[in-house]
């Protein structure tokens, strides 16, 4: 990122290099600035944000046994059993998608739409109500809430994912699957859709984050995730801000790896082209339907 | 049909489907206002300002909407005392709820429409800058007639992606307390659990009337806008 000459600017001349740095200079003092009056702010004597006995719970083995991992164990479950479920479903709406039957391809495609526009947390209260209400769980409401929530929204997006993935295959693919005498159905099943998962595994694991992001949504309906088991943890000590630091550092590590490993990926595949089929060229890594490149884009798979 | 209509009466429903709205295009004006500011930060020459923008994204992205929801609201709120409503108002829960709450939706948002504008930057090939230079123009002229304008139409698609998931998103601010649609279903299934079906279906379909259209909208100015290369 850092020496990569942009389309913006050309490679800075003398007098530029040292107007840089006097904006860097100015800019780096002005942030700093920033973060030492939210220092202050937090520890100001009213409410002292950094005093031993706020942080010391997080040298306490209890505190993570008991609290922060298993909330982190929830999370990485729910996250878990949603992302394969989700690809069990996805891989086949999207395949009915493509479907040569008319009738399979429009339902299958209403049922995408429709999944892709309600929002995940809407589809997370009727699942858990729905368990709730009409298949009296008992107290696995929260659980078959968040999976069902998550995977009735991840489905969705991992079909067009699928679909997408199988349009970039060059279509000289399924013709020779029918040239040495396959059906439709098994050249979809045996040479597209492999290649299509190949090339669509970076993006796959980026909807791993979107998921795990997602889960956090649980905690509104009571499942005791990571931020739930959090909060609950910060009502004993009184130390709430600390925790949420501690909380957010967690979400972010585990994010920002996964977000590396897709690129790892990404990269690799580029490498060794084990699939016909590219990945889909966007910059969004968290919106791996849609690409930057307009002619192969359609609105509306918002995956943040 | 009558049931359905009592209870968009009971609960206030338009109301409620009014808040997402007012949650979103002012959410949406915030985070592009803060998200062209990171964008040029990440475009910019000067190393510290790209640190700082990288910085913001990489952090604020991966971290869930609903824990940013939660600090705004009970961290920065509760704990410090941080109140933005009017000091007279009488319903100034409510207000410090939708405030807040618009600034978590920007804070978080800003990040996408930050990484949109900048793959807008990108999909511009380096020999139409080199190109203006060519022909004379100095550094304003090219970047205002020959740059920014093709960036532009580059990043309408993830910005219209953006924008549809600011609209679902804002339900997460039924966590803050904020009466949106999903505060508003989750009133009315506690209330008449016979009628759950009916309710999803009424909550999916009003998101689905404020999304398809914005979706439909976006695709086909993307289309028309596309810069042929």
């Amino acid at each position: 990122m850092s020496d990569q000459t942009t389309v913006l600017f050309d490679a800075p001349g003398p007098k530029a290099r040292r107007r840089h740095l006097i904006i860097g200079v100015v800019a780096g003092l002005l942030f700093l600035l920033a973060l030492f009056l939210i220092i202050r702010g937090l520890a100001n004597p009213k409410n002292n944000q950094f005093t031993a006995a706020m942080w010391k719970p997080f040298l306490d083995a209890s505190t993570w046994l008991d609290y922060l991992l298993p909330g982190l164990a929830s999370t990485l479950l729910a996250a878990v059993i949603a992302i394969v479920l989700s690809i069990i479903l996805g891989v086949l709406l999207g395949l009915g998608r493509l479907a040569q039957n008319r009738i399979v391809r429009g339902a299958c495609g209403v049922i995408v739409e429709f999944f892709r526009a309600v929002p995940v947390l809407v589809g997370m209260l009727f699942s858990y109500y729905f368990a709730l209400f009409v298949l009296h769980l008992p107290n696995r409401q929260a659980f078959f809430g968040v999976i069902v929530g998550l995977t009735l929204y991840n489905m969705a997006v991992i079909a067009e994912l699928i679909r997408s993935g199988v349009h970039s295959l060059p279509g000289g693919q399924r013709e020779a699957g029918l040239a040495i005498g396959l059906t439709e159905s098994q050249s979809q099943w045996a040479i597209l859709l492999p290649q299509a998962i190949t090339a669509m595994l970076p993006s796959l694991v980026s909807q791993l984050v979107v998921i795990l992001k997602d889960t956090a949504l649980g905690a509104i309906i009571g499942y005791p995730d990571l931020l739930q088991s959090g909060y609950t943890m910060s009502n004993l000590y009184g130390n709430l801000i600390p925790t949420v630091i501690v909380v957010a550092a967690m979400y972010i590590i585990i994010n920002y790896s996964l977000t590396r490993v897709a690129r790892w990926l990404e990269r690799r595949m580029a490498r060794r082209g084990r699939s016909a089929g590219k990945p889909p060229q966007d910059t969004m890594i968290d919106n791996p339907a849609a690409s930057a490149n307009a002619a192969a884009s359609t609105v509306g798979v918002g995956s943040l | 049909m009558g049931d359905l209509l009592s209870l968009i009466k009971e609960f206030h429903f338009l109301a409620a489907f009014w808040m997402t709205i007012k949650l979103t295009v002012v959410g949406a004006i915030g985070s592009l206002i803060l998200g062209t500011i990171i964008a040029i930060f990440r475009v910019s020459p000067v190393p510290v300002l790209r640190a700082i923008g990288t910085g913001y994204v990489t952090l604020i992205r991966n971290t869930p909407l609903t824990l940013i929801a939660f600090v705004c609201s009970v961290a920065l709120l509760g704990t410090l005392g941080l109140s933005l409503a009017s000091p007279h108002a009488t319903d100034d829960v409510v207000q410090n709820g939708f405030r807040w709450g618009v600034i978590a939706i920007a804070v978080y948002h800003a990040t996408f429409v930050a990484e949109a504008l900048r793959s807008g930057v990108n999909t511009v090939p380096q020999g139409q800058a080199e190109a203006a230079r060519a022909i004379g123009l100095n550094f304003g002229q090219s970047l205002s007639s020959i740059i920014l304008p093709q960036a532009f139409r580059g990043s309408i698609a993830p910005l219209g992606n953006t924008l549809i998931a600011l609209t679902k998103n804002t339900t997460v601010l039924s966590t803050v307390g904020v009466a949106e649609m999903s505060y508003a279903m989750k009133n009315m299934i506690e209330a008449r659990a016979s009628l759950l079906y009916m309710i999803f279906l009424l909550v999916a379909a009003a998101f689905v009337i404020l999304t398809l259209p914005v979706g439909a909208f976006f695709t086909s100015l993307s289309k028309r806008m596309a810069v042929r290369r």
